[in-house]
């Protein structure tokens, strides 16, 4: 038998306010799953039919092509330039996205926890500058950063005729890209700081912890789970980032050429469209790998 | 005492240090648009601005500006109006396989990136004789950018009460004269920002236009300013400097805008 | 104007919660009818069945002699105002109170006319042009009182109408609304958790748990005759007194003391029975000197209620409260009598009343 009970307010009466009804809710979903589906799955599902295929730009292949099965898999797996640019890339990850930009953005936002005045918003206000000006704009600017003989890093440094991005181009693009993507985490990092209870840390000052060990023992447990999800968020990001192209356009000699870049440069440069979709394809399966998980613990703390 | 002011000293050398690490890159694009003669130097200007008529002489570098606020707010018009249309639904009807729908969007959002899908858009762009077409790129932009859109849309709409649309419901409305009348003037702001946040998501991009669009007249401001450091012979520096400082604008100007009237309720996405 | 009949309403959540469970009720045209109860009890999933947000899983709505079951919100002529008022924050004053005319396509000037009609009557007249986010409570519920009666619906109804004021408006809120009823004379039915303010606003109430109704009456009828043990606990500022006892011939043994039976149940009763004694501390005199028929014990607890006292005896291990008038009360630890008022004790069986 049926018995009632205290239902929460969002769960015990009907939703639907206006009386849309599911014929015209349907209606008002269709568009925008249809952009959704076409534009944005399509593409998706598509890129793994192109990988069986070996489609080229131009010549026979073109014109018609056929279906390889997993040769251009195979290829990929044994090809010295993927490799390359999959150790690149993880260098490029671990270095500005794992330690760059959380250890920058947790630093910044934790010298500033307790200000509020002048110094924190423009300490703020120009890391998040780095991160809102345009991409293009901001790799010239680091263009004429570097520049070998008149670059001000080099006039700062005092050693004109240093060759940043032809010397060390992994180098360059690490420290641009955590330049570039520190605001997250510090904004992340901030408001994780401001949700740690203030008398959990007077507790420990109280007990005589140095700040050292206020960090360690109060605020690391409290952003355990933070740090652990921003760091899959922006290491996605991160894997995915296209804009080291703007810099160094991957050279010199594939040596800054990261898995992006290496897709760009051998499908679309290249005119190799088959195997540059089989790369893709092992790029979109990275992706859900570490989205699936992201997903998962972020369900799991809520 | 001693440690209190060594923590002091600290504290500010390496504030400081980082202050030079954030402010350093950025001297140039506000120093030499007004430096005659400008190098990749940064040197105090002499604060002319004869360097903007480089932008005048350039056949494609105004048009471009033109181009990206094109793609820009036509983007975010399509985006605005489908998630809002989709979220709007989704929130307030319990429809079949909503919840696996959600998390659907939010994982394709996160997957499906640029990088991912550059070679099948490419390809089937030139199939389907889509490249150069300023529309195509749009629809792209915006499948892209709707699945979180749509998430965030949705959850907004959520903690919007329905005590109002009952309201107008008893009092005989229509479902579409009850979002015309009191749904879309309640979810304004949710509407203005995830407007902003598409065009500034657009403004920036570059790939899309890169890949998609072969006639340099319909490229938007990323693209040309590529170009123009890329392009052989020497950097004309006037160009790039005035160009970049111009094309950084309008995004910074927004930033600004969005957080004086909303409170840049950004924080990493943790509830504050 | 239009009674309100409803007949077997029943309503199921999917997951088979059931929040309404075959309900009969009829509001007569004009009465302004409360439904009263613990929060959960399904006293606003009632209103809103017969509003038509919520659809009825079996059974019917009949208003003013029209059969709605089947009928969407908007076609059923009534009006409603809800808990939080549901002003639109971007209309002024004028097109709130104007906005059922607009649906129903009345002409700009006429529904402006009307809403300024409405709003004079209601003394709103000077905030026409301003927004609901620039008024107080009380103006924001008259609005929405203004809005209701510029339908001139069949039927009101209101949710928790006086729950977002506070306590000292809602004294005189009671007051004003049901002054309004009483002018319009339009079929009203509210929701409330609060038993003080359906006793003191309703003419006639349904008192309800977990989807049933457990009596209809008047305030009077409900006050002094709980139908049941639950209606009894619920209704009342000061808790009745209900205690375990048992039938001993022509007497009941309860809480260890001697008491008659009461007029309603006489002859009703078999020897050796396990009831409930039901009396309110309102409906007891006290007594400082032994009395025939009454409950015996020391004084516990004193509270003062304002204009009267609420005295707590020490019965044979249980508690048991009376009321008692100022300048009478007893001192704590004294001994005290407490005599129930024959006419109005009553006893329960099963926790029905018998």
């Amino acid at each position: 038998m049926a018995r009632a009970t205290s239902l929460s307010e969002k769960a015990r009466y009907s939703a639907d306010a206006a009386g849309l009804g599911t014929p015209r809710a349907v209606a008002f979903v269709a568009p925008a799953m249809a952009l959704i589906a076409v534009f944005l799955v399509f593409p998706a599902l598509w890129v793994i039919y192109l990988g069986l295929t070996n489609y080229r730009l131009t010549g026979l292949a073109a014109a018609e092509p056929r279906f390889v099965g997993l040769d251009n898999f195979v290829k990929a797996v044994s090809d010295g330039g993927f490799w390359n640019s999959t150790w690149l890339t993880v260098q490029f990850v671990l270095g500005s996205a794992v330690i760059g930009q959380v250890v920058l953005g947790f630093t910044i936002a934790w010298l500033l926890r307790d200000r509020r005045g002048p110094l924190k918003r423009v300490v703020e206000g120009l890391v998040i500058l780095a991160w809102i000006l345009p991409g293009a704009v901001v790799s010239f600017l680091w263009i004429a950063l570097l520049d070998r003989d008149s670059g001000s890093l080099n006039a700062l440094l005092g050693i004109p005729g240093f060759a940043w991005l032809l010397d060390h181009p992994m180098l360059s693009i690490v420290v641009f890209n955590t330049w570039r993507g520190t605001a997250f985490s510090m904004m992340l990092y901030g408001a994780a700081l401001g949700n740690v209870p203030p008398s959990h840390l007077e507790s420990a000052r109280l007990a005589g912890a140095s700040g050292w060990q206020q960090l360690r023992d109060v605020v690391f447990p409290h952003i355990r789970g933070h740090i652990l999800t921003n760091l899959l968020l922006i290491s996605l990001w991160t894997f995915n980032d296209f804009t080291p192209f703007l810099l160094t356009a991957g050279g010199p000699d594939h040596r800054s050429e990261v898995l992006a870049v290496h897709v760009y440069n051998v499908a679309l440069k290249g005119g190799e469209l088959g195997f540059g979709a089989a790369v893709s394809t092992i790029i979109l399966l990275i992706n859900l790998v570490v989205a699936v998980f992201y997903l998962r613990l972020l369900r799991r703390r809520s | 005492m001693t440690r209190f002011v060594l923590g002091r000293i600290g504290f500010y050398t390496l504030i400081a240090v980082l202050l030079a690490f954030f402010t350093v890159p950025l001297l140039w694009l506000a120093a030499a648009p007004f430096t005659s003669n400008p190098t990749y130097e940064v040197s105090l200007p002499d604060f002319t601005v004869a360097n903007f008529a480089a932008i005048l002489e350039h056949p494609y570098a105004l048009g471009s500006l033109y181009n990206s606020l094109l793609l820009a707010v036509g983007t975010a018009v399509l985006v605005v109006l489908l998630a809002a249309l989709a979220a709007y639904a989704l929130s307030r009807v319990r429809l079949p396989g909503r919840d696996a729908l959600l998390y659907a969007l939010l994982l394709l959002s996160s997957i499906i990136t640029g990088t991912a899908a550059m070679v099948p858009l490419f390809q089937l762009a030139v199939e389907l004789d889509l490249i150069d077409s300023q529309l195509g790129l749009i629809l792209i932009l915006t499948g892209g950018l709707l699945p979180a859109a749509v998430f965030m849309l949705k959850d907004f709409m959520d903690s919007t009460p329905k005590s109002y649309e009952e309201s107008a419901r008893v009092f005989g409305a229509s479902p579409l004269q009850i979002v015309g009348h009191v749904v879309v003037p309640l979810v304004r702001p949710g509407l203005a920002t995830i407007a902003v946040w598409s065009i500034a998501n657009v403004w920036g991009n570059f790939l899309m236009p890169y890949l998609l669009l072969s006639d340099i007249e319909k490229q938007p401001g990323a693209v040309i300013m590529f170009t123009l450091y890329t392009e052989g012979g020497q950097a004309n520096l006037p160009l790039l400097s005035t160009f970049g400082l111009l094309y950084s604008v309008p995004v910074v100007l927004m930033y600004l805008f969005v957080s004086k009237k909303y409170g840049f309720r950004f924080h990493g996405g943790i509830k504050r | 104007m239009a009674a309100i009949e409803l007949r077997g309403l029943t309503k199921v959540y999917p997951g088979g919660v059931k929040a309404l469970d075959s309900l009969d009720l009829m509001v007569p045209d004009g009465e302004f009818f409360a439904l009263l109860g613990p929060s959960g009890c399904g006293k606003t999933t009632l209103l809103r069945t017969i509003a038509g947000l919520e659809t009825a899983t079996d059974g019917s709505v009949v208003i003013g002699e029209r059969d709605v079951t089947g009928v969407q919100p908007g076609g059923r002529d009534v009006a409603m105002v809800f808990q939080d008022y549901a002003l639109f924050p971007h209309m002024d004053v004028t097109d709130n109170i104007a906005y059922p005319l607009r649906i129903k396509k009345v002409a700009k000037a006429t529904r402006a006319g009307r809403a300024r009609e409405v709003g004079e009557r209601l003394g709103l007249a000077h905030l026409m042009d301003r927004r609901p986010g620039q008024l107080s409570g009380g103006q924001q519920q008259r609005v929405a009182l203004a809005r209701v009666m510029a339908t001139q619906a069949q039927a009101f109804l209101f949710d928790e109408p006086l729950s977002n004021l506070d306590a000292r408006l809602r004294l005189e809120a009671r007051t004003f609304l049901k002054k309004l009823q009483r002018e319009l004379g339009v079929t009203t039915v509210f929701v409330t958790h609060d038993q003080a303010e359906a006793l003191a606003m309703a003419d006639r109430m349904a008192v309800m748990e977990n989807g049933h109704i457990r009596q209809i009456g008047t305030p009077a009828e409900v006050f002094q005759r709980p139908a049941n043990t639950f209606v009894a606990a619920f209704i009342g500022s000061t808790p009745m007194n209900l205690l375990e006892g048992v039938v001993r011939g022509e007497r009941l043994e309860v809480a260890g003391c001697k008491l008659p039976v009461p007029a309603s149940a006489e002859g009703r009763l078999s020897d050796g029975e396990q009831i409930v004694y039901g009396v309110r501390p309102e409906y007891m005199t006290y007594a400082a000197e032994p009395v025939e028929g009454a409950f015996g014990g020391r004084v516990a607890i004193v509270e003062n209620l304002g204009a009267v006292h609420l005295v707590t005896l020490e019965v044979g291990g249980v508690l048991v409260q009376v009321v008692v008038p100022e300048g009478s009360e007893p001192a704590p630890g004294a001994e005290g009598f407490a005599v129930p008022r024959g006419d109005r004790a009553l006893i329960y069986r099963d926790g029905n009343v018998v």
